[in-house]
């Protein structure tokens, strides 16, 4: 299943700071995250995380710090500052909203759209 | 593996490091966001290895992953728009250790200040700047500021001692020959002297700026490039200088002091300290900033095309010939120059491998008619030798303008043979390249033999 462009880019943040809220991260293992969460369904361009973190950075919902890796190479761990997870409370707020709505409709619309998917 | 114990170098680490170079070239992605993402990069190559990939696929596939370059590249500089107005970045703090950019600046703060007291220099024996010393002052011209600007050069690329020794040598014979030579007043041989020092000069500053890299090509055109940069830098920055004199005399107006005597007599200073630091911004600038010649060049290519052919047009419809006049044949050489500079910076800045263009196309249009042009002046110019014979001034104009014509000519040719795809392109700029020592050499010939010739007359 293919899921739709504006929806990802939509809960790309929500699941950024939501990732790093758990524990400071750095961009390959916040990958590795979202993937294992959407059972591999949620599927990003690799290259377009490190943007959107860096927009998350500007607006000071992150906080990136250089260190190094197991290897010993160089490697950016971000970790959510206060303002982050105002903004994601209020992020998990809107989306529980939007899902709660969703849910109510599935719950009257599932039986005929499952009867139509048999039609066709 | 085997192949790795033979090279020596790992053939994974390679393809990274292509593809690093090729994100560094993205101007929207910093040197830390190359590091960020190789991180990644390495990442994802890891992971599909344990998954048993061998190193290229697990490269391929990681490659992928990543996505497209321009997409990337496109959101970096959504997120990072600012990046895109390239700043110049004077001492980068990323600089590889040995890095002598903080250095640098003081050099070129010194050298400036030491050009600005050679110019100085001379009041103190009572050759004040101004109309009396103007011929002193017009015969050294170029030895108070290209001497510190080819020392520059020669500082940056660690030049050994033998060709410090040369360019010393170069700039103290030109000395010499400007200040010894008994030139009467006000003769054409000392204003040609005058004119041509500085052209056969540059030559010591190309060296100097080549660094060992003279006897290539692309070294020569990297001098090319560097000369058009800082023509526009300076014309920049003495527009700026003008814009501070007059405010700063209109301020000294208003509490009733004249600042005007005063700020004539350091405005030579400055004019000479102004050519170092432009030669610095263009080397700090390198790549920071989108060169600025190779865009004026396309802009004003059609521009002088279209004037040239409506000078030919107008000609042939009424029948008019070229009227030789004092200037004329100094006006066709300055045409030619400016034809020569435009196919120069088209040179410099085309792709080798693109094919033929209408860009191209136009150039060669440009060549045909400024050489068809010029053949009417050098008809008209040869009559009224032959009429009135020889003068210093006859003949140094006659002789640029043939040298400047045989170099249009032979790249108009070999323009035509690569646009039927018979020639390389490369064929034509080896040829520019090659030709380069050509004018300094002339300009050299004209300094000292003329005089010679001519009785300094």
């Amino acid at each position: 299943m293919e899921i739709n462009k504006d929806l990802v880019a939509a809960s790309a943040t929500s699941l950024i700071l939501a990732i790093i809220a758990e524990g400071d991260s750095y961009g390959y293992a916040i990958l590795k995250r979202v993937s294992d969460l959407s059972g591999g369904q949620l599927q990003w361009t690799d290259g377009m995380l490190y943007p959107v973190l860096h927009r998350l950075e500007r607006q000071g919902h992150i906080e990136g710090a250089w260190g190094a890796s197991e290897t010993g190479r160089k490697r950016k761990y971000y970790r959510i500052t206060g303002p982050g997870r105002a903004q994601l409370a209020e992020q998990r707020q809107q989306w529980q909203t939007v899902d709660a709505a969703l849910r109510n409709i599935w719950r009257a619309v599932t039986p005929i759209a499952s009867s139509q998917v048999a039609h066709g | 593996m085997v192949e790795h114990a033979l090279t020596g170098v790992d053939p994974l680490e390679n393809q990274i490091a292509q593809w690093r170079s090729y994100l560094q070239r993205r101007a929207a992605i910093r040197p830390q966001d190359v590091a960020e993402l190789e991180d990644h990069l390495r990442g994802e190559v890891a992971a599909l290895r344990d998954g048993g990939l061998s190193d290229d696929e697990a490269f391929l596939v990681a490659v992928k992953r990543m996505g497209a370059l321009d997409a990337i590249s496109n959101e970096f500089a959504r997120e990072h728009s600012d990046r895109l107005w390239k700043q110049l970045v004077m001492a980068r703090s990323d600089g590889a250790p040995g890095d002598r950019a903080p250095l640098e600046m003081v050099v070129v703060f010194a050298l400036a200040m030491m050009a600005a007291i050679a110019i100085k220099l001379p009041a103190l024996f009572g050759l004040e700047w101004g109309e009396k010393h103007a011929p002193f002052y017009a015969r050294n011209a170029s030895l108070f500021v290209l001497p510190f600007l080819a020392g520059y050069f020669a500082w940056k690329r660690v030049l050994g001692q033998r060709a410090w020794m040369g360019l010393a040598a170069g700039f103290a014979a030109a000395a010499i020959i400007a200040n010894l030579y008994p030139f009467e007043a006000r003769s054409s041989t000392l204003i040609l002297a005058v004119l041509h020092l500085p052209i056969a000069l540059w030559l010591l500053v190309g060296i100097a700026y080549a660094g060992g890299r003279w006897r290539q090509g692309e070294g020569r055109m990297d001098f090319v490039r560097f000369s058009g940069e800082l023509a526009i830098y300076y014309a920049l920055i003495a527009l700026g200088g003008g814009v501070l004199v007059a405010i700063t005399i209109g301020m000294f107006q208003a509490i009733g002091v004249s600042a005007e005597k005063l700020l004539e007599q350091w405005l030579p200073c400055a004019m000479v300290g102004a050519v170092i630091v432009g030669a610095w911004l263009v080397e700090a600038k390198q790549g920071v900033i989108e060169n600025m010649a190779p865009v004026l060049t396309r802009l004003f290519t059609p521009l002088f095309a279209v004037a040239l052919l409506a000078f030919l047009g107008t000609m042939a419809w009424t029948g008019r010939g070229i009227d030789i006049e004092r200037n004329a044949l100094i006006a066709f050489d300055l045409l030619l120059v400016l034809v020569l500079g435009l196919l120069l910076y088209s040179i410099s800045a085309r792709e080798r491998e693109a094919p033929p263009g209408a860009f191209d196309r136009l150039l060669v249009l440009l060549l045909a008619s400024a050489l068809v042009a010029d053949t009417f002046a050098l008809a008209a110019i040869a009559a009224r030798i032959s009429a009135f014979g020889f003068t210093p001034n006859r003949v140094a104009a006659l002789g640029f303008n043939i040298i400047l014509f045989v170099n249009l000519a032979w790249s108009a040719v070999l323009y035509v043979r690569f646009l039927r795809g018979r020639k390389a392109f490369a064929r034509l700029e080896r040829w520019q390249t090659a030709y380069l020592p050509v004018f300094p050499a002339w300009a050299a010939f004209v300094v000292i033999v003329f005089p010679l010739v001519f009785g300094f007359r």
